[in-house]
C-alpha cells in the first residue's frame, strides 16, 4: 500500500492523505491522481519520496509514502 | 549595564549544558537581519532580541495595519498607520537596550540587496512574497550567507536553514527546493488564503530557535533539510534535500547579474501584457478590421485624426465592452501605461476570446514616428 501525503492548499483539493495501490511509478501515480483530482492540473507543488525530494520519475515500492509539497510564501 | 547584571540577564541559558558563556559571546558578536517585520519577524525578533544577539536589523516597508495585529504581537493599536521595523525597535529597545539596532524602513530590492545582506552573518527570511523570497536566496547564495527560512499558508509552516557552510561546498538552498518561482495567482498569499495567528508564532519562534542554534553552533540545525508543521493535527513532516549542481544556472552568475535580474516579473507580480510596436499598430489601422481605442480621457493631446477610432477612457472601458464587437482589440494611450492597464482588464472580461493588445510606448511616440516618415 502507498501512502500519499498531500501539503497546504492540495489537502483541501485531495484531503491531508490518501492510500493507493498496484502503482510503480511517481509518474504513474500523478497521472493516475490528474484523473482523480483534475484540479491539481492549476497547483504548483514538488513531489517526496520516503522523505527524500525527486526531481525525475522514480520507482516505487509497496511501503512508499509520496509527499506532495506546494511552496508557501505567507509572512 | 554591569557584568553581573548581564549574567543575571541570561542566566538561564548561560547554564544550559552545550551553550554556556562562549555561546553567549558568540550571540553578542553576532550581526542579523531579519527581513520582514510581520507574522513571523515579530517572534523572531522578539526572541533574538531576548536572548542576546548583538546587532538587529529590520528590513520592511509596510505599516501597521488593524489586520496584522492577530499575529503580528509587537504591535498595539496606537501604532496603526507607522512604519512596521520603526515601531517594531521601539517596542524591542525596551525589551533588551544592550541591542543595537538598525531600521530600514524600505523594500527590499535587486538594487539594494548586495549592498543591505553583505553586512551580516546571517540572514532571517520573514518575507510575505515570492519575488523577496527568490531575490533573499540568490543574493544570500551569491554572497555565501546562511540564511534561515519560514513560510506559512492557512493552518501549515514551512522552515529550513538554507546555504550552510559545510566543508569544503554549501547546503542546499531554496532553488533545491522550489527551483522556479510560481507565477501570480498559482499560490495564494495570506490576504487571499488567511492564516491562524498563532501559526507564524509557531514557525518563527523555531526561526528563532534555527538562528540562535546557527550562530552558537548547538545542536543540529534544519540544513538539507524541510520542516513542516501542521497546526490542525499537529502532524510533523520533515523532507531530506540535497543540494544539486544544476541549482546553480537558476541564480544569477554575479551581483550584477542580479541587479538586472527582474524579480517582481520572474514571479508574476506584474502581469505580461500584449504590445505591439508602430509598424504592427499601422499594419493593423491598415487592415481595418479591429476595434481601436483612445483609453486617454477626452481633453488629452495630440488629438488623433489620422485614423478613425473610439474614445473610451480607462476609468470607463468595463463598462463599455458591447462596443467593442471586433476580434481583436488596440488600446492605446499616451505612454502605453494606461493602455497595458486596459488590456489587463478587458482580458479579465473577454478571456481568450479576443486578441487584445496595447501600443508600446504610447501614441506621442507613435505620432513622432509618423512625422520623421513623412
Amino acid at each position: 500500500m502507498i501512502t500519499i501525503l498531500f501539503f497546504g492548499k492540495l489537502a483541501e483539493i485531495a484531503g491531508s492523505s490518501t492510500e493507493v495501490q498496484e502503482v510503480f511509478s511517481t509518474d504513474e501515480l500523478l497521472a493516475q491522481l490528474h484523473t482523480q483530482y483534475p484540479l491539481l492540473a492549476s497547483e504548483k507543488f514538488v513531489i517526496a519520496v520516503d522523505k527524500k525530494l525527486i526531481s525525475s520519475n522514480t520507482i516505487l515500492n509497496d511501503h512508499s509514502t509520496v509527499a506532495l509539497l506546494p511552496p508557501f510564501s505567507g509572512g | 549595564m554591569n557584568n553581573d547584571r548581564l549574567y543575571e540577564r541570561y542566566q538561564r541559558q548561560v547554564i544550559l549544558k552545550g551553550l554556556g558563556a562562549e555561546a553567549q559571546q558568540k550571540l553578542l558578536k553576532a550581526n542579523v537581519l531579519v527581513i520582514g517585520a510581520g507574522g513571523l519577524g515579530c517572534p523572531v525578533l522578539q526572541y533574538l532580541v531576548a536572548a542576546g544577539v548583538g546587532r538587529i536589523s529590520i528590513i520592511d516597508d509596510d505599516v501597521v495595519d488593524l489586520s496584522n495585529l492577530h499575529r503580528q504581537v509587537l504591535y498595539n493599536a496606537q501604532m496603526i498607520g507607522k512604519p512596521k521595523a520603526s515601531c517594531a525597535v521601539e517596542v524591542l529597545q525596551q525589551l533588551n537596550a544592550q541591542v543595537k539596532f538598525t531600521v530600514y524602513n524600505e523594500r527590499l530590492t535587486n538594487q539594494n540587496a548586495g549592498d543591505i545582506l553583505s553586512l551580516y552573518d546571517v540572514i532571517v527570511d520573514g518575507s510575505d512574497n515570492f519575488a523577496t523570497r527568490y531575490l533573499v536566496n540568490d543574493a544570500c547564495v551569491l554572497l555565501n550567507k546562511s540564511l534561515v527560512y519560514g513560510a506559512v499558508s492557512e493552518y501549515e509552516g514551512q522552515v529550513a536553514v538554507f546555504h550552510v557552510q559545510q566543508g569544503s561546498g554549501y547546503s542546499a538552498n531554496y532553488r533545491d527546493l522550489f527551483p522556479h518561482p510560481p507565477k501570480e495567482g498559482e499560490v495564494l498569499n495570506c490576504a487571499e488564503a488567511g492564516v491562524l495567528g498563532v501559526l507564524p508564532g509557531i514557525i518563527g519562534t523555531m526561526m528563532a530557535n534555527e538562528t540562535i542554534k546557527l550562530i552558537t553552533e548547538t545542536g543540529t540545525v534544519l540544513a538539507n533539510k524541510l520542516f513542516t508543521y501542521n497546526t490542525l493535527n499537529n502532524q510533523t513532516y520533515e523532507l531530506e534535500l540535497t543540494a544539486r549542481a544544476e541549482t546553480r544556472l537558476l541564480i544569477p552568475a554575479t551581483l550584477e547579474e542580479l541587479m538586472q535580474t527582474d524579480y517582481e516579473w520572474l514571479c508574476g507580480s506584474i502581469k505580461v501584457v500584449a504590445e505591439i510596436d508602430t509598424d504592427e499598430f499601422n499594419t493593423i489601422i491598415a487592415d481595418g478590421n479591429a476595434a481601436i481605442v483612445d483609453v486617454r480621457e477626452k481633453d488629452e493631446t495630440p488629438v488623433i485624426t489620422e485614423f478613425s477610432h473610439m474614445q473610451i477612457s480607462l476609468n470607463r472601458i468595463a463598462e463599455h465592452t458591447a462596443r467593442l464587437t471586433e476580434d481583436t482589440i488596440v488600446v492605446f494611450c499616451q505612454s502605453g501605461k494606461r493602455s497595458a492597464q486596459a488590456v489587463q482588464q478587458l482580458i479579465t472580461i473577454f478571456g481568450t476570446a479576443k486578441k487584445i493588445v496595447s501600443l508600446k510606448n504610447g501614441i506621442v511616440k507613435w505620432k513622432n514616428e509618423q512625422t520623421q516618415i513623412v
